[in-house]
C-alpha cells in the first residue's frame, strides 16, 4: 500500500477541533439534562398521570423511537419554520436531541416506575401524601437508581448520535472533520482523529455518568 | 415552477423506500452473520480471543455510525478501491450491527444458567456441541425480542447512509424538498413512512417479550 | 361519641364481597386486636379505614372525619390514623431518620430543623435514636419496623392501624416491636392491631375483634372471648392457634 499518513494539519486545526468538541459536548449536556427532564414527567405521566395524558404521552414516544434522528432534526429545522417557527441551527439541534432522548428515557424510567413495590406507593399514602408528592419524595429516585445503567447508556447514544446535527451546519466535532476533509483532502485521517475523539467523549461520558449515579444515589442497589 | 401533488411525492419517496428496506435487510442479515462470529469470540475461553471482540464491540459502540460510514466510504478508497456509497454503507452497517447484535445475543447466552454449561460438559459434548444442542436452542428463544428490537434501529441507521450520497427514503425526502419547498410536508411523509416500516417491529418485539415473561412466570 | 365509627361497612372486589357490612365502634385510648382466619378480610378492614381500599358501601368516621373518596379528605383522614405494614415499607434512599422526617415536611411543612428535632424524639421513643444515620438496609427487621413506628408516630396520629406487624420478623425480633406497641398502648394510643400473637392481644387489649367471613362473628373482651367462646367457628379457631403456639 502506497498511501502515506499525513497528520501534518492536526496543529493548524486544532482550534476547528476544539470548538467541534466544545459543541458536542454541550448539546450532549443539554439533551442529557433535560431529555432526561422531559422522560421523567413523561414517564410519570404514562405510569401514574391522569388518563386524558396517557395516550398523548405514548403517540409522543412511539413516533420518536419509531423514526430516525435524522429525520426529527431535518423537520424541525426545515419543516417547522414554514409553520412560521424559526429557530436557528444550534436551538433546532438542542430541540431535536431534548424531544428524541425524552421519549427513550421515558420508556427507560417507566420501567424503573412499574418495578417499584406496591408497599412504597402505600406507605406514601398511609403518611398523608398525596400520589404525586409520593413519586416525587418517595418512588422517583430509587426508580432512576434501578435503570441507571440502561439510562447512561442511552445518553452515550444520543451524544454519539449527535454527530448529524453536522448536517444542518451546526460546528460540531463532526462538522470540523468535514472541515477539515474539504481544506485538507485528507479525508481518512481526519474522520480516524474526530472518531477517536469520539470514543474518549463515550468513555468519559459513561464514567461522568456513573459518577453522577454514585452521587446521586449514595444508597447502593434499591429493591 | 412545476407543481407537485400528493401523490408525485409519496411516490417518489415510496420508490427510494425500497432501498431503505433493501438495505435494511442486507444490514440485518449480514450483521447477524458477522455478529455470530464476534459472539463466538466474545464467549470464547480464549482470552485474547475475548479482547478482540470486547475490542470491536467497544470500539463500534462507542464511536458516532455517521463515522463508521465516512470511514468506510472514504477509508476503502485508499485501497485503490472505488467505493460506491451502497457498498460503503452496506459495510459500515454490517459491521455496526454485528457488534450491537453480538452484544444483544451475548447477554443472551449468559442468561442460560450455569448448569446448563456445566450438565452438558458432563455430558461428555465439546464447546460447539453444547452450543449447538443445549446453548442456543434456549438463548434463541430469549434472543427474538431484542433481535427484533433491534431491526428497528437498523432501519433508523439506514438513514445517514443519505448523507454519504445514497439514495434511499431520507435523501429522497431532501431531493424532494429541494424540487418542491415543502419541507414540512416531505419530511411528515418520510417521517410517517419510517413509522410504518419501525412501528410493527417495535410492537412485535414488545409482544414477544411480554408472552416470553408470561411463560417465564409460568415456570 | 366514639373516636373511629365504622358502620355497615361493605367492600367488594368484583364480585367478591370480602366485608359483608361491618359495625365497630373504638373509644379512645382502646387497644384492638383483630384476629380471624387467612382471607377472612382482616387487612381489607384495615386498608379501608386508612383509606388504601375504597369501600362499596356504609361510612366510616375518624374523629368525626368521614372517610371520602377524594384528595382532601383522604389526607385529613390519613393525618389521624396512622398505618403499620407487614413488610415495613421503609422508604430505601432515605436514612432512618429521613424516613421519619419525610412526611412531616413534605405533608405538613415542617421545617428541616424541626423535623430533625421530633425525628430523632420518635426513633428515640422506639429505642433507635443511634440508628438515625442508619439506612434500612443496615437494620435488622425488628429495627426497620420499629423505625416505621417511629415514621409513623412522628406525624402525631391519634390512632394506629397495625397489619400483622411481627409477622415478617424472625422469631427472636418479635419481642422487641411488641414491646414498643406494649408502651405505645401504655401511654393511651389507640390501636387496632391484625395480630396472630395470641398472648399479646390477651395481655394488651381491650377487647378482641374476631373475624369470620366478612363479618365481625364475635368482639369482646380478651378474657372473655378467649376463655369463653360462644360460636364454634371461633372455638375452632382458638384450638387451631393454641396448637401451633
Ligand atoms: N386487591 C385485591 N383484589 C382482589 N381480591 C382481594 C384483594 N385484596 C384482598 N382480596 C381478597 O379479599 C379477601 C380478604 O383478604 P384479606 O387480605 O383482607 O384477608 P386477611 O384476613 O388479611 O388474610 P391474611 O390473614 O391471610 O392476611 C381474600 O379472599 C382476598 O383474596
Ligand atoms: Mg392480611
Amino acid at each position: 500500500m502506497s498511501y502515506q499518513f499525513d497528520f501534518a494539519w492536526a496543529s493548524q486545526y486544532a482550534p476547528q477541533i476544539a470548538k467541534g468538541i466544545m459543541i458536542t459536548v454541550e448539546l450532549t449536556v443539554v439533551g442529557g439534562l433535560l431529555g432526561v427532564a422531559l422522560g421523567t414527567a413523561c414517564a410519570w405521566s404514562r405510569a401514574l398521570g391522569p388518563s386524558w395524558l396517557k395516550p398523548v404521552v405514548a403517540t409522543y414516544v412511539e413516533l420518536i423511537r419509531n423514526t430516525p434522528f435524522l429525520i426529527q432534526l431535518f423537520f424541525i429545522f426545515f419543516g417547522l419554520p414554514s409553520l412560521g417557527v424559526q429557530m436557528n441551527e444550534l436551538t433546532a439541534a438542542n430541540i431535536a436531541m431534548v424531544i428524541n432522548l425524552g421519549a427513550y428515557s421515558c420508556e427507560i424510567i417507566r420501567a424503573g416506575i412499574q418495578a417499584t413495590p406496591k408497599g412504597q406507593f402505600e406507605a406514601g399514602a398511609s403518611l398523608a401524601m398525596t400520589p404525586f408528592e409520593t413519586f416525587r419524595h418517595v418512588v422517583l429516585v430509587p426508580s432512576l437508581q434501578r435503570i441507571w445503567p440502561a439510562l447512561s447508556s442511552q445518553v452515550v447514544i444520543v451524544m454519539l448520535g449527535s454527530a448529524v446535527v453536522s448536517q444542518i451546519a451546526v460546528e460540531d466535532l463532526t462538522f470540523a472533520a468535514n472541515f477539515i476533509q474539504s481544506r485538507t483532502f485528507r479525508a481518512f485521517e481526519a474522520y480516524i482523529v474526530s472518531t477517536l475523539i469520539y470514543l474518549a467523549l463515550a468513555i468519559l461520558l459513561r464514567q461522568a455518568m456513573r459518577g453522577i449515579g454514585t452521587i446521586l444515589f449514595p444508597k447502593r442497589a434499591a429493591r | 415552477m412545476i407543481e407537485f401533488t400528493l401523490w408525485d411525492i409519496l411516490r417518489n419517496l415510496l420508490l427510494a423506500a425500497r432501498w431503505t428496506i433493501v438495505l435494511s435487510l442486507v444490514s440485518f442479515v449480514g450483521g447477524g452473520l458477522v455478529g455470530l462470529l464476534i459472539l463466538f469470540l466474545r464467549i470464547s475461553p480464549k482470552t485474547w480471543l475475548n479482547w478482540l471482540a470486547r475490542g470491536y464491540i467497544e470500539l463500534f459502540q462507542g464511536t458516532p455510525l455517521l463515522m463508521q460510514l465516512f470511514i468506510a466510504f472514504f477509508g476503502l478508497g485508499l485501497f485503490g478501491i472505488d467505493v460506491p456509497a451502497w457498498l460503503a454503507a452496506g459495510v459500515a452497517l454490517i459491521l455496526w450491527s454485528a457488534a450491537f447484535l453480538a452484544e444483544i445475543w451475548r447477554g443472551c447466552v449468559e442468561a442460560i444458567a450455569k448448569g446448563q454449561w456445566e450438565a452438558s460438559a458432563s455430558l461428555g459434548m465439546g464447546r460447539l456441541q453444547q452450543m449447538r444442542y443445549v446453548i442456543l436452542p434456549q438463548a434463541l428463544k430469549i434472543a427474538l425480542p431484542p433481535t427484533v428490537g433491534f431491526s428497528v434501529q437498523v432501519i433508523k441507521g439506514t438513514s445517514l447512509t443519505s448523507i454519504i450520497g445514497f439514495v434511499e427514503l431520507s435523501k429522497a425526502g431532501s431531493v424532494v424538498t429541494n424540487a418542491t419547498f415543502l419541507p414540512f410536508t416531505v419530511y411528515g411523509l418520510v417521517a410517517l413512512l419510517y413509522f410504518a416500516l419501525c412501528w410493527p417491529l417495535s410492537k412485535s418485539s414488545q409482544i414477544l417479550e411480554r408472552k416470553l415473561n408470561v411463560a417465564h412466570r409460568n415456570h | 361519641m366514639s373516636l373511629i365509627e365504622i358502620t355497615e361497612v361493605r367492600k367488594s372486589f368484583g364480585d367478591n364481597e370480602v366485608l359483608k357490612g361491618i359495625n365497630l365502634d373504638v373509644e379512645p385510648g382502646e387497644v384492638i386486636a383483630i384476629i380471624g382466619k387467612s382471607g377472612s378480610g382482616k387487612s381489607t378492614l384495615l386498608r379501608c379505614i386508612n383509606g388504601l381500599e375504597s369501600i362499596t358501601s356504609g361510612s366510616i368516621q375518624v374523629a368525626g372525619a368521614q372517610l371520602l373518596d377524594d384528595e382532601l379528605h383522604l389526607k385529613a383522614l390519613r393525618l389521624k390514623v396512622g398505618m403499620i405494614f407487614q413488610q415495613f415499607n421503609l422508604f430505601p434512599h432515605l436514612t432512618a431518620g429521613g424516613n421519619v422526617m419525610l412526611s412531616q415536611m413534605v405533608v405538613k411543612k415542617v421545617a428541616k430543623a424541626d423535623a430533625e428535632v421530633m425525628a430523632r424524639k420518635m426513633l428515640e421513643r422506639v429505642g433507635l435514636a443511634h440508628k438515625f444515620d442508619a439506612f434500612p438496609d443496615e437494620l435488622s427487621g425488628g429495627q426497620q419496623q420499629r423505625v416505621a413506628i417511629a415514621r409513623a408516630l412522628a406525624m402525631q396520629p391519634i390512632a394506629l392501624l397495625c397489619d400483622e406487624i411481627t409477622s415478617a420478623l424472625d422469631p427472636e425480633l418479635v419481642a422487641e416491636v411488641l414491646a414498643v406497641v406494649r408502651e405505645l398502648a401504655r401511654e393511651g394510643m389507640t390501636l387496632l392491631m391484625v395480630t396472630h400473637e395470641m398472648k399479646f392481644a390477651r395481655d394488651v387489649c381491650s377487647r378482641v375483634v374476631f373475624m369470620h367471613q366478612g363479618r365481625v362473628h364475635e368482639i369482646g373482651p380478651p378474657e372473655e372471648v378467649f376463655a369463653n367462646p360462644k360460636t364454634p367457628e371461633l372455638r375452632q379457631f382458638i384450638g387451631m392457634v393454641d396448637e401451633t403456639v
